[in-house]
């Protein structure tokens, strides 16, 4: 089965089309990047599958299910997950705690009234497995809004994942991420892309070339090539949609 | 919750268990009546603080829930239903299907229509009140007596109003601190916080809003049969807008989101307003800047003035 199958997806804002006829698979264990210019519609893109935003027209079936025109959260529970661009935690909450809520929401019925949630084990082991893997387990107590931007976006993944998603969107990861930082984002991709397919938005273009299985080019809200990242690469109208840039 | 954070409700709580004896040392009768004003205002603020302090629900029709607890015991009284079990169920149901229905639509909005629309319904209840001619219309009405628990006349005697008032502070309080601590509480901090966020790991905020609504009116509908207990008197001055106006201003004096801080506020707010009045019938003129500067310089309210944590 094709995880994820976006039809003809369109949507405009008055004359302006921010999503001009998509269609795209996104093949099992595949990371598929989309890629373009600024304004391009990527994240619309995304507000779109996961049901932040709704087409006009078109069809978006995740695990042979048409969802296009469920809610985000009724998305999220069939396993359709996504981050955000700029880093939307829980700033209050502790990193263990931000992730603690996520893996409640796989778990049983939050409509619990009396026991204290933050001293479940259950939910506070699979928190701190998942902060262990994405290097935050020493940060597990600090409140979220403390982190430092890195240590955000790291938290940012560990939610998505205690969410139990069976594909994720990932809407620039590596978002104001220093060097390093980018560093260390990429070879916790390198590792996800094995578990689960992935969508990705990355203007990084190291980071694209580094990680994706297949790239789609993203211009004025339409899809202008998609394959192979080094076939996109070469692909003359790509390199004219980017103005010369290096891709 | 951490064990310091303990020390101020452990304290209020305790001096408000002494309050019938200290009571003796002064204007005893005068200070009762006082004080079970303020515990029975302080449980309506308490459930408003589940609102707003929790989750992030301004509702500006509060006072709604007292009327209809309130009218529950005198409509029922006047027909000759005494019985407190009776005022007090009938007062919850009430209020849990005004609560779902009146919630069920204002949720859809958000921000300034939230309040707009709350205070809407709020009023509307207010009209109905002024309307109800066999129930003493705008004047209200007068109860022949406080309710019978069992038939006997239990609440007659002020320092057990006063107690049951108390309890059922103390067990708002209880159950309203669980409840923020529990799953369900942690999922509408979560929504207060982002609600985006929650919808992206899969909660819809709307079942959680709703039902915090739902139990905050219940709360209060209880405190609205103590009111009308306490004053043996109902008006629809219970429900009005001024009256929810009352309720945020206490939770907001006191500090948003600590649950005692609406104790705190409610008794600042009522010895504030005796004390003030006392010198002059423009008291408001006193009492609005005063408030004005705990929200601008205090911030979390008395509470956090009082160093109790959050």
């Amino acid at each position: 089965m094709i995880p994820l199958r976006i039809e003809h997806l369109c949507k405009s804002y008055g004359a302006l089309k921010v999503t001009d006829d998509v269609s795209l698979d996104i093949a099992e264990n595949e990371l598929h990047a989309i890629i373009g210019p600024n304004g391009a519609g990527k994240t619309t893109l995304i507000h779109q599958l996961s049901g932040l935003a709704q087409p006009d027209s078109g069809r978006v079936v995740f695990m042979g299910e048409e969802v296009t025109h469920l809610p985000m959260d009724a998305r999220a529970r069939l396993g359709l997950v996504r981050s955000f661009q700029i880093t939307s935690i829980l700033p209050r909450f502790s990193a263990l705690e931000n992730v603690a809520l996520a893996a409640q929401a796989r778990d049983g019925s939050s409509f619990r009234f009396f026991s204290n949630a933050s001293r479940e084990a259950d939910l506070n082991d699979i928190a701190m497995r998942l902060l262990t893997r994405f290097g935050l387990h020493e940060r597990a107590q600090v409140a979220a809004g403390s982190l430092s931007h890195g240590e955000k976006r790291q938290l940012e993944l560990a939610v998505a994942l205690a969410a139990q998603p069976k594909l994720l969107l990932l809407d620039e990861p590596l978002a104001g991420a220093s060097h390093e930082e980018a560093q260390r984002l990429i070879v916790t991709l390198q590792t996800l892309k094995r578990e689960l397919p992935i969508v990705l938005i990355e203007h990084d273009m190291d980071a694209v070339f580094a990680l994706a299985d297949r790239v789609s080019v993203l211009v004025y809200g339409r899809i202008i090539a998609s394959g192979l990242p080094q076939d996109v690469r070469a692909d003359p109208q790509v390199r004219a949609a980017y103005l010369g840039e290096e891709v | 919750m951490k064990r310091r954070s303990l020390i101020l409700p452990v304290m209020l709580f305790a001096l408000l268990a002494l309050v019938p004896l200290l009571a003796t040392l002064g204007p005893r009768s005068f200070i009762l009546a006082i004080t079970t004003r303020i515990v029975i205002l302080a449980l309506a603020a308490l459930s408003l603080d589940l609102l707003i302090g929790y989750g992030a629900m301004i509702s500006f029709g509060h006072a709604a829930f007292l009327g209809l607890g309130a009218y529950s015991v005198a409509i029922l009284s006047s027909h000759g239903i005494n019985n407190a079990f009776a005022h007090i169920g009938c007062a919850l149901a009430v209020s849990l299907v005004f609560a779902l229905i009146t919630g069920a639509i204002s949720l859809r909005t958000k921000g300034v229509y939230f309040i707009m629309i709350t205070l809407a319904f709020g009023q509307m209840l207010f009209f109905l009140g002024t309307s109800l001619a066999a129930y003493g219309g705008d004047d209200g009405l007068t109860l022949a007596q406080r309710s019978l628990v069992f038939g006997a006349p239990v609440l007659k005697n002020d320092v057990t109003l006063y107690y049951v008032c108390f309890a059922a502070l103390l067990g708002a309080y209880l159950l309203c601190r669980a409840i923020v601590a529990s799953r369900f509480g942690r999922v509408l901090r979560g929504i207060r916080d982002n609600p985006v966020r929650m919808q992206a790991i899969g909660f819809a905020p709307f079942r959680y809003q709703l039902t915090a609504y739902v139990l905050a009116g219940m709360i209060a509908a209880v405190a609205g049969v103590l009111l009308a207990n306490q004053a043996e008197f109902v008006s629809p001055a219970y429900a009005t807008w001024q009256r929810s106006g009352e309720l945020i201003f206490v939770v907001v004096l006191g500090g948003l989101g600590s649950l005692h801080g609406a104790i705190i506020g409610a008794a600042a707010f009522s010895l504030l307003a005796e004390l003030l009045s006392h010198y002059t019938e423009h008291w408001a003129m006193i009492f609005g800047p005063i408030l004005i500067l705990v929200v601008l310089f205090v911030r979390g309210g008395l509470t956090g003035l009082l160093g109790g944590g959050r």
